[in-house]
């Protein structure tokens, strides 16, 4: 046993991903971000960046044209939209990279033990998750929104029936794959405890490619929660946010475009830092 | 375009698919002459130089086998010819003369003109040479329905004739079906068929027995003889079986790290080759005649073609070897009527080796 | 023959989601704590119409009792009846089904017209800078909203020029199909970045195939070599990709209906939660399930036609 336990810990060597390599070099992870870095500085930031109450209205300035003391100008209720801006990241950012969170975990704890113990769990597992991704996802989310009201609940709780799926496949797959390399036969052999093999040496790798993909997951539930605000059925006033932002501006958009516009186009650079990252994030994990 | 010497008008504007002799055109009669052509593949490691100065010439009717090991440019020489080289490959240099006319400088139009209409190509492993989702029938007539301008109708009937001059049985209905219902040896056939299809002077072939059955193999080999000898056509034969070259072909140039190191008539060839390179190969080749303790191979392995040897590119290898075999350049050598050989000490293999298989 | 033993199957594959579905609208209403009939009618209603509602829907009696009442009905046709107008359900909706087919077929089309060519563009100039370019659209794609995207192209292409209508649906063919032109723009540019994406992927495979070579060996030009060759071939993953997330863009149809007022189910399915009308809302979750599980066997049936290889079992 002696030996079996010095052999052990070379053939542990498990290839872990390169997180430093070369990673100046890449562009989509850098930009990626960068941009994402400076749009959550901006979200916490935000009582720092600017004097304003997001949601104090001053109905003698309704409509301000952007100017040195309003940087958008002001929206239709005399709020400054910068600020408004700046709070409805808060909110907005909050929601994608929460709501992510049971859903990835879930997904990524039912994949990992489909993968590990195969058999009855295995099919078990698969079975329902094959179950759900036959479901309509729209039908389930407009269904809890209803059920649940106003308010970022029902985002949150369709986000986790229905999200976790895609990662117990990614993991899944991947953990069935690690299982028969060499030096999980050897940890396995050495008597190492499953939870201990899964954890520190499966799932790290295992783990990317769910990362990766967690990444434009954020984005649909970012873009999720703003369509729902500006239908009247997400987050409600005067808590700010870009979907309401919206649909506040649509009354005047043509005098007063970038209303509506603007909070749009931040939506988009969101999508776009994130997905920068996750493209990024692929390239730099990938296996050599 | 540079065109050398009298070249007449191929018959691709006659429209009707007839085969029509044309004149012997072009420098001395020859109706390929690949001469130092240069391929560069870029890969990640560095520039592999796939093809480095290959030259060898084929005569009208002529068949000529390109032999080598895997990796050593034949297949990529061969695709070279026709332009059809992958993405990440180049030609960095030699001229590819068809009839006088240099391909490799020829517009694209032209060089749409010249193939599958002079030129035809087989390649090596049907099932992914063949689209899937298109009935073989079809895939046959497109080239003489879009280069000939033959109807649809005439086409189709073109094709099902074709396939069972080739030895496809119920050839109207296998015409409709598609390249996964048909067995090797029937894709095959049909990969002949759309080389064929417009009646080529010429008939490039990468491999074609290599993916088959070895009884089926031998019925294809047969085959293409028979259609070599109806076409008149001079035919490329790219294999790394000698046991084929004797088979089917009239002469044989060897090629070594992306260089042909000699260059022969079949029967001179096997029985006296004049590189060392040459008589490896062929003592490797299990010969029931023959009583042989064991199989010789040839020691070492081939060259990397990034960082390449200095001098003769199989020096290392080399039984032969001299002092200066390290150094310099190694061209093409005539080393008897109608041969050639890049060893400069060839006449050491003089009269080595003998015969290996009688009359081919 | 083959192909409509194939769908015919598949249909009756449909039925046990479709059960799975109905299940689940159905408890939709009880998966709530509290009253459903509240739920239903919302913050304080009288008295009386909860009475009447829990008469009427049979709110006391079991579950399973309650369900099997919801079955019988739907297979009588009988979705309910409009809780703000008192119409039923069926007549409702039958007439505004066809305007939302109607846009989903001109978002497609509008999607292939505007992925295939760009994907292609980007697969054949691999790594210069046209494919950079294209590959930028699902980066920014991703992140756009469509109710967004709705509101920009008004914008410009309505508002401003007057080229298209705002919004409406007009009453005869041409009136119609012009009127659907933004709204079909606006869902062609939620689905191109991800058939663009999964195009050009699957382009760039089939270009580096060996018939492709063997079809330029025929002396074919390019172009024919592209189309008919590489496209389609490639074509067969994009369209299950496609199906994939038509479901999603079925649900897109929500917001796109609401903004250019297109009388169609989707815009429908808003102004029922929005005014909170249950019977709608469970007739149109129904509805819309049934037409994506309806579209992906759709999905699945063109790609066995596009391929041959698919054995149609």
């Amino acid at each position: 046993m002696a030996t079996a336990a010095q052999d052990v810990p070379t053939l542990l060597a498990s290839p872990h991903p390169r997180l430093r390599r070369r990673w100046t070099r890449n562009v989509s992870l850098l930009l990626g971000a960068t941009l994402l870095g400076t749009l959550v500085f901006c979200a916490l930031a935000a009582p720092l960046l600017s004097p304003y109450d997001p949601i104090a209205q001053d109905l003698g300035n309704r409509l301000a044209s952007p100017s040195p003391s309003h940087l958008l100008g002001t929206d239709h209720l005399g709020r400054d939209v910068f600020t408004r801006l700046l709070y409805a990241a808060r909110i907005d950012l909050q929601v994608g990279f929460l709501g992510i969170i049971t859903p990835f975990v879930v997904g990524t704890v039912l994949g990992a033990i489909a993968g590990y113990y195969g058999g009855l769990l295995d099919t078990a597992i698969t079975g329902l998750t094959s179950l759900v991704m036959a479901f309509p996802y729209y039908v389930l989310i407009i269904s809890l929104v209803f059920v649940f009201g106003r308010g970022t609940q029902g985002i949150y709780v369709a986000v986790a029936l229905v999200v976790w799926v895609s990662y117990a496949r990614i993991v899944r797959g991947e953990v069935a794959t690690a299982r028969q390399q060499d030096y999980v036969l050897a940890a396995r052999a050495a008597g190492f405890s499953d939870l201990r093999i899964l954890g520190r040496h499966i799932l790290p790798n295992a783990i990317t490619q769910a990362v990766v993909y967690a990444m434009s997951d954020i984005v649909v539930i970012i873009v999720g929660i703003v369509t729902l605000s500006y239908l009247g059925l997400g987050v409600p006033p005067p808590t700010p946010d870009w979907g309401t932002m919206i649909d506040d501006g649509q009354a005047f958009i043509t005098t007063h475009p970038h209303l509506s516009t603007i909070p749009g186009l931040v939506v988009v650079l969101t999508g776009l830092a994130l997905s920068l990252l996750g493209d990024g994030l692929a390239e730099q994990l990938k296996p050599e | 375009m540079t065109r050398l010497g009298d070249t007449e008008p191929l018959d691709v504007r006659q429209g009707e698919g007839r085969l029509v002799p044309t004149s012997v055109s072009g420098k001395q009669g020859w109706t390929l002459e690949v001469e130092e052509l240069h391929v560069e593949i870029a890969a990640p490691r560095g520039i592999v130089r796939a093809v480095d100065g290959a030259s060898f010439r084929v005569r009208p009717g002529e068949s000529l086998g390109l032999v080598g090991e895997s990796g050593c440019g034949k297949s990529t020489t061969l695709r070279a010819i026709l332009g059809l080289l992958p993405r990440l490959a180049h030609v960095r240099g030699g001229r590819v003369l068809f009839d006088g006319e240099d391909l490799l400088r020829v517009g694209p139009k032209r060089m749409r003109e010249i193939r599958g209409r002079a030129i035809g190509m087989i390649f090596q492993d049907p099932m992914t040479a063949l689209n899937p989702v298109v009935a073989v029938g079809e895939q046959i007539a497109e080239g003489p329905r879009v280069r000939l301008r033959m109807s649809a109708g005439d086409a189709r009937k073109r094709a099902v004739e074709l396939m069972s001059e080739l030895g496809i049985p119920d050839a109207a209905r296998r015409s409709r079906a598609y390249p996964h219902e048909l067995s090797g040896g029937m894709r095959q056939r049909v990969m002949i068929a759309i080389a064929l299809a417009s009646r080529p002077r010429l008939l490039l072939c990468d491999e074609p027995t290599t993916a088959l059955d070895v009884t089926v193999q031998d019925q294809i080999l047969r085959l293409l003889r028979t259609v070599r000898d109806d076409l008149s056509a001079s035919v490329v034969y790219v294999t790394h079986d000698l046991a084929v070259v004797a088979q089917i072909c009239d002469r044989v140039a060897v090629m070594y790290a992306g260089q042909v190191i000699e260059d022969a008539p079949v029967r001179a060839l096997f029985r006296e080759p004049r590189h060392p390179y040459s008589r490896g190969l062929l003592e490797s080749v299990p010969d029931f005649e023959q009583e042989r303790e064991r199989l010789s191979t040839i020691p070492g392995s081939p060259p990397d073609l990034v960082v390449l040897p200095s001098g003769c590119r199989f020096h290392p290898r080399c039984g032969y070897r001299q002092a200066d075999c390290d150094d310099g350049l190694f061209p093409l050598l005539t080393v008897g009527p109608d041969r050639s050989s890049a060893c400069r000490y060839h006449h050491l293999l003089a009269n080595a080796t003998p015969p290996l298989k009688g009359d081919a | 023959m083959r192909e409509l033993r194939y769908l015919v199957r598949r249909l009756l594959q449909m039925v046990p989601v479709v059960f799975g579905l109905t299940l689940l609208v159905f408890l939709l209403i009880h998966l709530v704590p509290g009253d459903p009939a509240r739920t239903m009618l919302g913050p304080r209603p009288p008295q009386a119409v909860v009475d009447a509602l829990r008469q009427e829907w049979g709110l006391d009696r079991p579950l399973v009792e309650q369900f099997l009442l919801f079955v019988t009905r739907l297979l009588q046709g009988d979705l309910g009846v409009s809780l703000a107008s008192g119409v039923p359900a069926g007549d409702l909706i039958s007439d505004r089904v066809p305007p939302t087919l109607a846009l989903v077929l001109v978002g497609t089309v509008f999607t292939l017209l505007i992925s295939v060519p760009l994907a292609t563009l980007a697969a054949v100039n691999l790594n210069r800078w046209p494919d950079h370019v294209i590959r930028a659209v699902p980066l920014l794609g991703l992140g756009m909203p469509s109710f967004w995207v709705a509101i920009i192209l008004i914008l410009a292409l309505a508002l401003t020029t007057g080229w298209f209508p705002a919004g409406g649906y007009g009453s005869n063919l041409p009136e119609q199909f012009h009127a659907l032109v933004l709204p079909g723009l606006t869902i062609a540019i939620a689905l191109t970045p991800i058939t663009i994406r999964s195009l050009r992927a699957a382009l760039l495979e089939v270009l580096d195939a060996d018939y492709i070579a063997t079809a330029r060996s025929k002396g074919l030009t390019e172009g024919r070599v592209l189309f008919f060759h590489a496209v389609r071939n490639a074509i067969i993953p994009t369209i299950t990709v496609l199906g994939v997330n038509i479901g999603w863009l079925i649900g897109n149809t929500l917001i796109v209906e609401k903004i250019f007022a297109i009388p169609g189910i989707g815009a429908l399915m808003v102004d029922a939660i929005l005014e909170r009308d249950f019977p709608i809302v469970q007739a149109l979750a129904l509805i819309f399930g049934v037409l994506v599980v309806l579209v992906n066997v759709l999905a699945d049936v063109t790609r066995s036609l596009l391929d041959p290889r698919l054995k149609l079992t």
